[in-house]
């Protein structure tokens, strides 16, 4: 399981402290068990959501999945343009993910593997320290939101993101529904009736799901991947001890990217 | 005051209607661009800033260069200064208020800008940079009007705008030092994250400001009789020299510490702007003509025989004032985003209508300073200075 049971309590604790249903999506889960352990868990304690991906556990078919069912579950269109391409998650060979790391002789297996990048949610984010309103900030459980309706479209966060895990909308995303050639690249866009669309000249990036977390769900990306391959991708709280992230980072070496640079991400690959 | 900027030659009037009409041009491109998004620049996921970002800093620096002719004339009372500060602190009023036009034309989303001051994020550089550049603007008003009443009246100034005069000075240095600290402090973007940033920032602004100033001063007795004077361009042209000279080595302190530790995130940058990499640069040409620039402009200006003849001291400014609107409003902000983050090269060139919005920010500029110029010659044509 990507997230373990008492991770998942937790989580769904909060939902249902802020009255989002997470009692009715634990009692599906796991029935019975839900006031019991409740009761015990603290749901205040500082927490530092993190993600281990398992690069020898995914492939291309967990990539593309992963990489759907986020763009799916948020509406991110494709725009058909590299220059004016948004994505929360994608797929990156190793020379161009540790670009810092990379030498002629890596193993084929390395040199040939394929990384997904996302969000690190970094612990010290130089995004949310630019901002100039504040649309982008640190939650107190780690996670490094994004305000669609506070941000003013000046950037700074992408110039000072070190990992290029932020997209702009450089024209109304919501063309996409009028344009021929982008209704038939994107069908049934928007695909999420509950998520909202954007605006143009805003910000956007992965929020590590924020909002299935508050209803007690694993983010879209690590639940499409377990589907196919149990733990390729592990989502948990590393302020937790015996959390699943803490064990798999106890049992794995594990690199992040470009730790030197003092942000702290909070995604680790298992290599 | 305000009334002798309505009555004027034709060729005034010509130049205004000129300057109207580009305007006019840029503000339809902007209708354009805020219908469409900023997708109709040339600006990319990869290369997020551009032109625009650029020339806001370039223009940073023209503003600040007018402090190169407060400060010798009340810290170290050269008084024959006194004759030419107001052009000084007048084109540092034209010139932040491109900057200002320069950052709303690159935000995505203009009718949110007051949120900067609604959710104030006091760890934002942009933050702090809107408010020095608003401050630099206002001082600059309230002492160039006043001191220039009080010159038309035949009075000596009041004592409070010779505080503000002590205060716009190190604010000078605090504006660009600021805008410095846009890029300097961004972790991951090595070729802006330099120690020296700053410094080179004041050294172009102390050479480009003066260097227009120069040009100004030229066309001002030109076409009117007031004369701002043999000196005060020779001395002018002096401090170009010098602050030039300066910039130059702060570049090759940076090519020094680059090609010497052979760290390629040092180096990457470099690399691309001139084209030492291989692939060609849509941009190593300007570098490279912004280096030419610096040759002639360092020629002309070290040589004392050609510094002191006006007419090759103009061309030197011009000559350094091309050098670093090259460098700063251009290969500075593109080169900071050129490798990625992931270490690929996606080039960026300004599209149409982004030049020609930009054209119409300096075609505003330069209305504001047409007026203000011709205010200022009607007061000392009038006091027969
Ligand atoms: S990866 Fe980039 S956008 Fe995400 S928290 Fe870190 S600095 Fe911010
Ligand atoms: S683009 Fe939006 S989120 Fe990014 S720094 Fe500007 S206001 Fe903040
Ligand atoms: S955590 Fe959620 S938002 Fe982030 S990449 Fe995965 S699915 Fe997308």
């Amino acid at each position: 399981m990507g997230l373990d049971r008492r991770e998942f309590l937790k989580v769904a604790g909060l939902a249902g402290l802020l009255g989002l249903g997470g009692k009715a999506a634990i009692d599906m889960f796991a029935p019975g068990e839900l006031e019991a352990s409740m009761e015990t868990i603290p749901l205040t304690e500082g927490k530092r959501w993190a993600m281990v991906i398992d690069v020898h556990k995914i492939d291309e078919t967990i990539i593309k999945k992963c990489v759907e069912a986020c763009h799916r579950e948020h509406n991110v269109p494709d725009l058909a343009s590299k220059k004016e391409e948004i994505k929360w998650i994608w797929k990156e060979d190793y020379e161009h993910s540790f670009p810092e790391r990379h030498h002629e002789y890596v193993g084929e297996d390395v040199e040939h593997g394929s990384f997904l990048l996302l969000c690190n949610h970094c612990s010290n984010p130089p995004c949310c320290r630019v901002c100039p309103t504040k649309a982008t900030w640190q939650r107190e459980d780690g996670i490094v939101m994004m305000d669609q309706h506070r941000c003013i479209g000046c950037r700074f966060c992408m110039a000072a993101c070190p990992f290029g895990a932020r997209s702009f909308n450089w024209g109304d995303p919501r063309r996409v529904l009028e344009d021929e050639k982008l209704k038939e690249l994107n069908p049934g866009y928007p695909t999420n009736q509950d998520y909202p669309t954007r605006s143009k000249g805003v910000v956007e990036k992965c929020t590590f799901c924020a909002e299935r977390l508050a209803k007690g769900q694993l983010p879209a990306c690590v639940e499409a991947a377990n589907t196919v391959k149990k733990d390729a991708l592990v989502f948990g709280d590393l302020d937790e001890p015996d959390s699943n992230v803490r064990a798999v980072l106890r049992n794995h070496y594990t690199i992040r990217r470009k730790p030197e640079l003092g942000t702290n991400p909070n995604v680790f690959y298992i290599v | 005051m305000l009334e002798t900027a309505l009555k004027g030659r034709q060729g005034y009037w010509g130049l205004l209607i000129f300057l109207l009409a580009l305007m006019g041009v840029g503000f339809v491109s902007y209708l354009y661009q805020f219908s469409e998004g900023l997708r109709i620049t040339g600006m990319s996921r990869d290369v997020s800033w551009g032109f625009y970002i650029g020339q806001l800093t370039y223009f940073v620096g023209i503003a600040a260069g007018g402090v190169m002719v407060v400060l010798p004339c009340y810290l170290h009372d050269y008084k024959a200064f006194g004759r030419i500060t107001i052009l000084g602190e007048f084109l540092a009023v034209a010139s932040v208020v491109m900057c200002g036009l320069f950052v709303i034309v690159d935000l995505g989303n203009l009718p949110r800008m007051l949120n900067i001051m609604i959710y104030p994020n006091p760890t934002s550089i942009l933050f702090w940079d809107m408010i020095v550049l608003n401050v630099y603007m206002l001082l600059n008003i309230i002492i160039g009007w006043n001191v220039l009443s009080a010159e038309r009246k035949g009075v000596h100034y009041q004592k409070w705008v010779k505080v503000l005069i002590y205060i716009s000075i190190p604010w000078a240095f605090s504006i660009h030092t600021v805008t410095a600290f846009l890029y300097a402090g961004i972790p991951g973007r090595h070729y802006w994250l330099t120690a020296i940033m700053a410094a080179r920032f004041l050294s172009s602004a102390f050479a480009s400001g003066p260097a227009l100033l120069i040009l100004l001063c030229l066309i001002v007795r030109k076409v009117s009789n007031f004369d701002p004077g043999k000196e005060q361009i020779r001395t002018l042209g002096g401090i170009v020299a010098y602050a030039f000279i300066l910039n130059m080595f702060f570049l090759l302190l940076e090519l020094f510490t680059a090609f010497y530790s052979q760290i390629p995130g040092h180096m990457h940058s470099f690399d691309y702007l001139f084209g030492l990499e291989g692939h060609g640069s849509v941009l190593a040409p300007w570098m490279w003509a912004s280096i030419g620039f610096a040759v002639v402009a360092l020629v002309l200006l070290i040589v004392p025989a050609t510094r002191r003849r006006e007419d090759t001291l103009a061309v030197g400014c011009a000559a350094v004032i091309a050098s670093t609107w090259i460098d700063k409003g251009f290969g500075l902000v593109i080169g900071g985003f050129i490798p990625n983050p992931f270490g690929r090269v996606f080039e960026y060139w300004p599209t149409t209508p982004e030049v020609l919005i930009s054209v119409g920010v300096w075609a505003t500029g330069f209305f504001i300073l047409t007026v203000l110029y011709k205010i200022v010659i009607s007061v000392k044509e009038e006091v027969g200075a």
